[in-house]
């Protein structure tokens, strides 16, 4: 499928001298536009009162997002990499921005299956789309810190949601002065209509500003004083390069996809539940020693650590390494969750901090994955091979609320739940963090049999070949 | 820092204008900020304040 050609990839092809320091913020503002996904529950009551409908039925519009997220992350993945950035950005605009129109439109004129197909269906492709966009520009820019360069976008993937929680508020409470963000007080439908309108104006011209200032590096480029030796001299690092197909049939991808798949469910097991969580932990019959206020705060504080973790840890795996990084994800996890379900009630800050450091490690589990993904098979269709990856989210989306809704369901009804019912969920974590660490600990390079032959063409080349 | 292109390219060399660089981190980075203080206003509920 061609591009226009001001989208094309051989358009922004950087010149020698150009500073990379540009590409972070460009990517910086796809992920924090894109990051607001997980925003939704700002709006979730006022749509639900003005479908009059189930919490479930609105709670599906989420779910078909980040299902089209991981078929479109797979799907596109190829695309993208031989596109390029700018055209996959501009792309990922358009689907985002248009699920926001098109969702305020069903909205606006009491349509749920235009919400479903707005911000669900299109929406999710522009998800799923931008999420991969910049990665693989990010990881070529940065050879000599991939972790640090990716952990910088898929921060920004944290970082919207925290942008885009208050904004909601605040505009809501702009369009409809009678909601004013406190508990008891619900945005109009109308009000909720006029949002979706204003983040997909405001979305787009983020997003097309990080298309046009992305470039990508010329074939051959690399940082000063950089020595692509000494990456290969790290055991399980590289310089070969695996072709998306090939990805999928080697051992390592699907290794990779179970530690994956374990680490997200895990952290979704809190990150679903966490205020009731916290109350339910600390609850004395009927009245939780928790407040809702102090429960919103631990939310808060779950997606500071959400966020720092994809940073933080990312950039500390450049130096440790990936494996290392996630048997620390994974083996302290293990720990952490068996403190938190034996002495999490014991006293607040222990449950505060347990859980805190467990969501940074969900957040570091992301964000690590592309570097170690470059390790494992080159950078040559690295976009692609982690948009196949991404499958692994969306099965946790899945799996993750099933497991922890499943067991509390069996346990009792909300609002009488003690820290005892979450045992179960907790040690199921435990047992799927045990699974993860040992797929981990099985990954090994990957055979010769599967690296491209010596001169593989660039995805640029190979189109300009497929053109002729 | 980046980076002169140790490339074989033969295009003329480019220079990124500083401003730029700081124009584009000044636009995602406030946005942060005011999503940064906004949650640790909201986190800071958890310790009483």
């Amino acid at each position: 499928m061609a591009v226009p050609s001001f989208l094309a990839r051989e358009r922004i092809v950087a010149r020698p001298g150009f500073n990379r320091w540009l590409i972070p913020p460009a990517a910086l503002a796809v992920h924090l536009c894109i990051g607001q996904a997980y925003a939704t529950s700002v709006y979730k009551t006022a749509l639900v009162e003005h479908f009059d409908t189930s919490l479930t039925a609105i709670g599906i519009i989420f779910s078909i997002a980040i299902v089209m997220l991981g078929l479109s992350a797979a799907v596109f993945g190829t695309w993208v990499d031989r596109n390029g950035p700018r055209a996959a950005m501009f792309t990922s605009a358009v689907f985002w921005v248009s699920g926001f129109l098109v969702g305020s439109l069903g909205i606006y004129t009491e349509q749920l299956w235009l919400l479903y197909f707005g911000y669900g269906f299109l929406g999710g492709i522009g998800l799923g789309i931008g999420y991969i966009s910049p990665v693989s520009t990010l990881i070529k820019w940065f050879p000599d810190r991939p972790g640090l360069a990716t952990g910088m976008a898929i921060m920004g993937f944290g970082g919207g949601a925290l942008i885009a929680s208050p904004l909601s508020r605040q505009l809501m409470n702009f369009y409809d002065p009678g909601y004013d963000g406190t508990a008891g007080t619900v945005p109009s439908g109308n009000s909720v209509a006029l949002l979706f309108l204003t983040l997909g104006l405001v979305y787009l011209v983020f997003m097309m500003f990080g298309a046009f200032i992305i470039r990508v590096p010329a074939d051959g480029w690399r940082p000063d004083g950089f020595d692509p030796a000494s990456v290969k001299a790290k055991s399980l690092v590289t310089t070969e390069n695996v072709s998306a197909n090939n990805a999928i049939r080697t051992p390592q991808f699907w290794l990779l996809w179970t530690v994956l798949f374990c680490n997200v469910t895990a952290g979704i097991g809190i990150l679903e539940q966490a205020a009731p969580m916290i109350q339910d932990f600390f609850r004395d019959g009927a009245t939780s020693a928790v407040a809702a206020a102090t429960a919103a705060g631990f939310v808060g504080l779950l997606s500071l650590f959400n966020m720092g973790g994809r940073f933080v840890w990312s950039s500390t795996s450049d130096y440790i390494g990936r494996k290392p990084i996630y048997m620390v994800y994974l083996g302290v996890g293990i720990v952490l969750y068996i403190v938190l379900a034996t002495l999490g009630s014991t006293a607040t800050w222990v449950f505060v901090l347990t859980a805190a450091i467990i969501i940074s490690f969900y957040g570091g589990g992301f964000a690590t994955v592309p570097a170690y993904l470059r390790d494992l098979f080159g950078t040559y269709q690295v976009g692609a091979i982690h948009g196949r990856l991404l499958t692994a989210w969306a099965a946790a989306g899945v799996v993750g609320p099933l497991i922890i809704n499943g067991v509390l369901d069996s346990r009792g009804t909300p609002g009488e739940l003690v820290a005892g019912d979450y045992r179960p969920a907790l040690f199921i974590m435990v047992g799927l963090l045990a699974v993860g660490f040992v797929a981990n600990l099985l990954i090994k390079p990957v055979a010769d049999k599967w690296h491209e032959p010596k001169a593989a063409p660039s995805p640029s080349t190979q189109e300009a070949s497929a053109a002729r | 820092m980046s980076t002169p292109a140790s490339t074989s390219s033969n295009q003329r060399p480019t220079h990124t204008p500083a401003a730029l660089i700081a124009f584009a981190w000044t636009l995602v980075g406030v946005p942060l900020a005011y999503g940064l203080y906004n949650t640790v206003k909201a986190a800071s509920a958890l310790f009483g304040g």
